[in-house]
């Protein structure tokens, strides 16, 4: 991509201030208690990774931040503003974008109409060259049918189209799941462009050799708790730990 | 042969009436997942509309034909608000069973102040008359039904499948959790959605009204017939239930033809045929 590329995106990270703050994050599927009191923080232009295993709340913690889960209490602080009562439709309109684990490609819109779905939020959105320019496959495949992309293909749109709204704050939820190697490496690669940039990212991955590329600090998350937290920089000294946390 | 012709016409009005009403149910069921009973009421409460307007407010049929839907549609919002917002998440039986509910309260209601038979809606002056093709005389009125029908269908089918709005509309029946996610206020667009499907209703009640008089039943009459059409060209199918509805409507005018006694029959033995073949309906999908 150009350097001018995303001259304008986020004018975000500057400061490096604290943007995500989480405390006592509780969170309900029904009658299930699934987060049991979630604490830690992001700061602005960090990449911030969630690990642990299959069922341990980290996709549950993206969607209590973003308002999707029903039932949650505690406190969860956007730009100091507490967003743990607002709709989804608000925290999106505040600058918080979240790309689902399923990546969400809707089958009855062709690839241009997803990727124009999400409204524009705030000014400093990618435009559509820039997208092209970070992802050029989805130029060639604009009016296929969206689940007619490829796997690698269907998680560039899904990143894609909320870089065009503006939001300064990105949460992903396992980017790379399912992936071959030479796509999760481009997705590594888009990570760290879109962090040089300003983004603030909080990562959701079961693949820590993968998040070991792009994070700046880790959180680990087991029965709806956060058990543990590191830098990058600690990352080869809590390695036994991680192995053991994750199961690996 | 001028009986066929005339059997054709009165198909292709009765289908504009059965396509209007089907689109309308096909876009309600799509985004609110709601099996919406209450469409016939609705559809005659826009014609007691069109008839109070012109007889107490002395407002025509011009008029008429944009101020009823946007009375009914709002009517429409209020119930979705107040009581179909409840059922998401539920079985569709219980969707039916408050929209049956609602449409025999709104009938009984009308039915008590103005009994069963019908109040006289006479056709505007602009459209009296007609015309002799040389195969057979149209009625201007009829010709304007079935042209004004189309055209509205058509633009609803670009209005969902051509625009940014239909996108959201379309988006949001597959994943209204993630589209509301994307910043998109996903309540007030399944109120609207509603808005629309029943102001479509009431437009049609408009265009039936100097046809068919406006009576309490009128929609109750219909309404059946039009669950069969919209079941044959497939639920939630824009494009299959304006097909189908022109479509069903000419086979019934033509069975009346050629026999008239399966006339009354004709669409439920198709419906009957097409669900043994194609359970999802001629143009759905599965779910």
């Amino acid at each position: 991509m150009p350097e001018t590329a995303m001259a304008e995106a986020p004018a975000k990270a500057a400061g490096g201030g604290n943007i995500l703050q989480v405390r006592n994050l509780e969170a309900w599927y029904g009658e299930s208690h699934i987060l049991h009191g979630i604490n830690f923080d992001v700061n602005a232009g960090e990449v911030v990774t969630l690990l642990g295993r299959n069922g341990a709340g980290k996709t549950t913690t993206l969607k209590s931040i973003m308002g999707m889960i029903g039932k949650r209490t505690g406190s969860v602080k956007f730009n100091n503003q507490d967003i743990i009562r607002a709709s989804s439709d608000k925290i999106a309109r505040m600058g918080v974008a979240f790309c689902p684990e399923e990546r969400g490609i809707f089958s009855s819109l062709d690839v241009r109409e997803n990727l124009l779905l999400p409204p524009v939020v705030r000014a400093g959105g990618l435009t559509l060259d820039q997208i092209f320019n970070l992802f050029p496959n989805l130029k060639e495949r604009l009016n296929s049918q969206g689940t007619k992309l490829s796997g690698g293909e269907q998680q560039m749109l899904a990143i894609a189209r909320i870089l065009r709204t503006g939001a300064s704050f990105l949460m992903l939820d396992e980017p790379t799941e399912g992936l071959a190697p030479v796509i999760i490496q481009q997705i590594g690669h888009t990570i760290a462009r879109l962090k040089k940039e300003g983004f603030t990212i909080l990562l959701v991955e079961q693949n820590f050799r993968f998040a070991s590329t792009v994070a700046d600090r880790y959180y680990v998350v087991e029965h709806g708790k956060i058990i543990d937290g590191f830098s990058n920089a600690e990352l080869a000294a809590n390695m036994d730990k991680l192995h053991t946390y994750l199961g690996v | 042969m001028q009986a066929l012709y005339a059997q054709l016409l009165v198909g292709l009005i009765n289908g504009s009436f059965y396509a209007l009403l089907s689109l309308g149910l096909a876009v309600i069921f799509g985004m609110l997942n709601i099996i919406n009973f209450a469409h016939g009421a609705l559809y005659m409460m826009g014609a007691f509309v069109a008839y109070f307007l012109l007889n107490l407010g002395g407002i025509s049929y011009w008029w008429a034909l944009l101020l009823a839907p946007i009375i009914v549609g709002v009517f429409g919002m209020i119930l979705e608000r107040t009581m179909l917002q409840w059922l998401t998440g539920l079985d569709h039986l219980y969707g039916l069973l408050l929209t049956f509910g609602i449409a025999l309260i709104v009938q009984g209601v009308f039915q008590n102040y103005f009994g069963s038979s019908g109040l006289p809606y006479a056709i505007p002056d602009q459209l009296k008359g007609g015309m002799n093709l040389g195969f057979m005389f149209l009625p201007i009125y009829r010709g304007w039904v079935v042209v004004f029908s189309l055209v509205i269908c058509l633009a609803t089918w670009f209005l969902i499948e051509k625009t940014r709005l239909g996108a959201y509309l379309r988006a949001a029946t597959e994943n209204p959790t993630l589209v509301r996610a994307f910043g998109i206020n996903v309540p007030r667009m399944i109120t609207l959605t509603y808005g629309l499907g029943v102001g479509l209703a009431a437009l049609a009640g408009v265009l039936s009204a100097p046809i068919n008089q406006v009576r309490p039943l009128m929609g109750a009459d219909l309404i059946i017939v039009v669950f069969a059409v919209v079941v044959i060209g497939g639920m939630g199918s824009i494009m299959g239930s304006i097909i189908t509805g022109f479509a069903l409507g000419v086979i019934e005018g033509l069975t009346k033809y050629f026999y008239p006694e399966a006339s009354n029959t004709v669409v439920f033995v198709l419906m009957v045929l097409v669900l043994l073949v194609k359970p999802t309906g001629l143009t759905g999908r599965a779910a």
